[in-house]
Formats: C-alpha cells, sequence, structure tokens
C-alpha cells in the first residue's frame, strides 16, 4: 500500500484558509464520488487489476499533493483524471528497457476502418438488420477485449471519451496535447476498436457468412 | 445515399463523430442534424454509433472492492490530519 512520504508538506497550500479536517473531508468526498470512475479507466489503462489500484492510489496521492493546482473545484473531475492519465504514462516511461512496450503503429491518415460498413445490409432494410443484431450480441467482454487490444496512445483517449465521457479539451488538457490530436487519436483508436470488434465476431462465428464483405481493412 | 439542401452524405460522415461527442456547434451541427433527418443511409450509420459508445460508456464505473475503498480513505485521512511540515521537516 502506498504510504505518505516523510518531510512533504501534507496539507496543501491552497486550503490555509480553511480548517485540514474540512478540506480533508471535501477532498474525500470528491474522491469517492469519481472512485468508481478511475478505477474502471485504471483497469482499461494498465490491463492489470493490482496496477489499476497502484495507479489510483498513487494518483490519489498525487492529487492531495498538488490540490494548489485546482483552480476551481468544480472541475475536480477532469483534474483527477489529468493526474491519473499522467501517472501512467509517467510510469510507462519509467519502465526498464526490458519490459515490453507496445509499439506505435502509425499515426497518420489512412482509411478508418468501420464495422457499420462491414455489417450493414442496404437491401435487408425492411426485413433485417444485421448491425442491430451485433449490438444486441455484443457482450461486456467483448468489448474489454477490443478497447485492451487497442495501442495505448489511442486507447487513453478512447476511453477518457467515449468510457468517460470527458471533452475533446479536457482530454487535451489531460495529456498536454492539442484538440486536434486528440480529434485524430479518437478517430484512429476507435477504428482499431471496431476492427478488433469484427475480427473476434468473425473468428467466433457471431457474424454470417453473408455479411462478409471483400474489403481490405486497415 | 441522398444529398439535402445544406450538407452532403459525404459532409456528414466526416463530422458525425463530433457530433455524437457533442463537440459540434453552430452550423455544422444544425447541417448534420438536418442531414440525419432526411438521409436513412447516415440516420442508421449515426444510430450504429450512438449506441455502441453507449455500449463503451457502460465500461466505466466498475464497482470498487471495499477494501481497496477503505485504503483510499486511509490514504486521505493521513494526509488530512497530518501536520504542515516545510521540506527541512519543520512541524507548522
Amino acid at each position: 500500500m502506498l504510504e505518505p512520504r516523510a518531510n512533504v508538506q501534507h496539507y496543501p497550500p491552497v486550503a490555509m484558509n480553511e480548517p485540514a479536517s474540512d478540506v480533508g473531508s471535501w477532498f474525500e468526498r470528491s474522491v469517492l464520488g469519481v472512485l468508481p470512475d478511475l478505477v474502471s479507466t485504471a483497469q482499461r489503462l494498465t490491463r492489470n487489476a493490482t496496477d489499476a489500484e497502484d495507479l489510483v492510489a498513487e494518483a490519489v496521492a498525487k492529487a492531495w499533493l498538488g490540490l494548489t493546482s485546482l483552480k476551481e473545484r468544480d472541475r475536480f473531475r477532469g483534474w483527477i483524471f489529468r493526474i491519473l492519465t499522467n501517472e501512467f504514462l509517467a510510469t510507462r516511461r519509467s519502465q526498464p528497457s526490458g519490459v515490453k512496450k507496445e509499439s506505435l503503429p502509425d499515426e497518420g491518415g489512412g482509411t478508418e476502418f468501420s464495422l457499420f460498413e462491414q455489417l450493414h445490409q442496404p437491401f435487408l432494410l425492411w426485413w433485417g438488420n444485421p448491425e442491430k443484431e451485433f449490438l444486441d450480441k455484443l457482450l461486456r467482454e467483448d468489448l474489454v477485449r477490443a478497447i485492451d487490444s487497442v495501442h495505448e496512445t489511442f486507447r487513453i483517449v478512447v476511453i477518457l471519451a467515449d468510457v468517460q465521457g470527458l471533452s475533446y479539451r479536457e482530454i487535451a488538457e489531460a495529456l498536454g496535447v492539442p484538440v486536434g490530436t486528440v480529434r485524430s487519436r479518437l478517430a484512429r483508436g476507435r477504428s482499431h476498436l471496431q476492427k478488433a470488434l469484427w475480427e473476434h465476431a468473425r473468428d467466433a462465428g457471431v457474424i454470417p457468412r453473408a455479411t462478409h464483405k471483400d474489403t481490405k481493412i486497415k | 445515399m441522398t444529398t439535402d439542401e445544406t450538407i452532403n452524405c459525404e459532409e456528414a460522415l466526416r463530422l458525425l463523430a463530433e457530433y455524437l461527442d457533442g463537440e459540434l456547434h453552430g452550423g455544422a451541427h444544425v447541417g448534420v442534424e438536418q442531414h440525419l433527418k432526411t438521409c436513412r443511409s447516415c440516420f442508421s450509420r449515426a444510430e450504429f454509433e450512438r449506441r455502441l459508445k453507449a455500449e463503451l460508456s457502460r465500461l466505466g464505473g466498475d464497482d470498487v472492492k471495499p477494501a481497496f475503498e477503505q485504503q483510499i480513505r486511509h490514504l486521505i485521512s493521513h494526509f488530512a490530519s497530518s501536520p504542515v511540515r516545510t521540506s527541512q521537516g519543520e512541524e507548522q
């Protein structure tokens, strides 16, 4: 378990005009309010339950120690997600070279993969709907497997946007990148995710042969 | 696919992700919205993407193990009850 370190300023200067117990109570309420979201995000980032808890605990400690950087308390959620993602990235960067890291796929343009285009059958419009049937059969574990297969550069953005509902601006602030980069990484991440869903469904035989299309996918 | 007076399918699909993410405003937002009312193909695509996005949003908010929540409470409690220390280790 993470233990507070000695010789550090435990009481955030921003709150010096408030009793420590009041600040602590507010901080605890705020953290517990987002804790399920922090844990689920950390689990999808680290893909490991133990690492996820360590990451959240470290982020909470960093958040307390860095409370002076929170200018408005109603922006707590985006702020602590920024700390969590930064902590994750810092941890990844500090891993020894022996630890296998994901190689970054080409971040440039290219045709995005569309699951809808693979499934959609215009001529079945009135008596069949393969894309609806696909979504009806989709399980949580299918989504988890698909998200986990996306490269972390894109996975972070998909998680923050689609799982946690952060705005592009909040994600840009969290990752320290321009909004345009968020937009392109999100498109790329969703493309990878949809491709993973498609491939898994095809391999599992969930998709009827009739909906297989002879298209090259990126 | 069809076109309408303000925006065609290609443009609507280019803007669709931002529209569904709530990141599109003003004329562009209205343009996509109007197009989806008149184009069945793009509407079907939008509904598919909207529902997939909704499925992903359900991955958030995992149950937190009681022991871990207790660990976080303990951590915060420890911080909040600690005296102020300077970098030289002086209590204030």
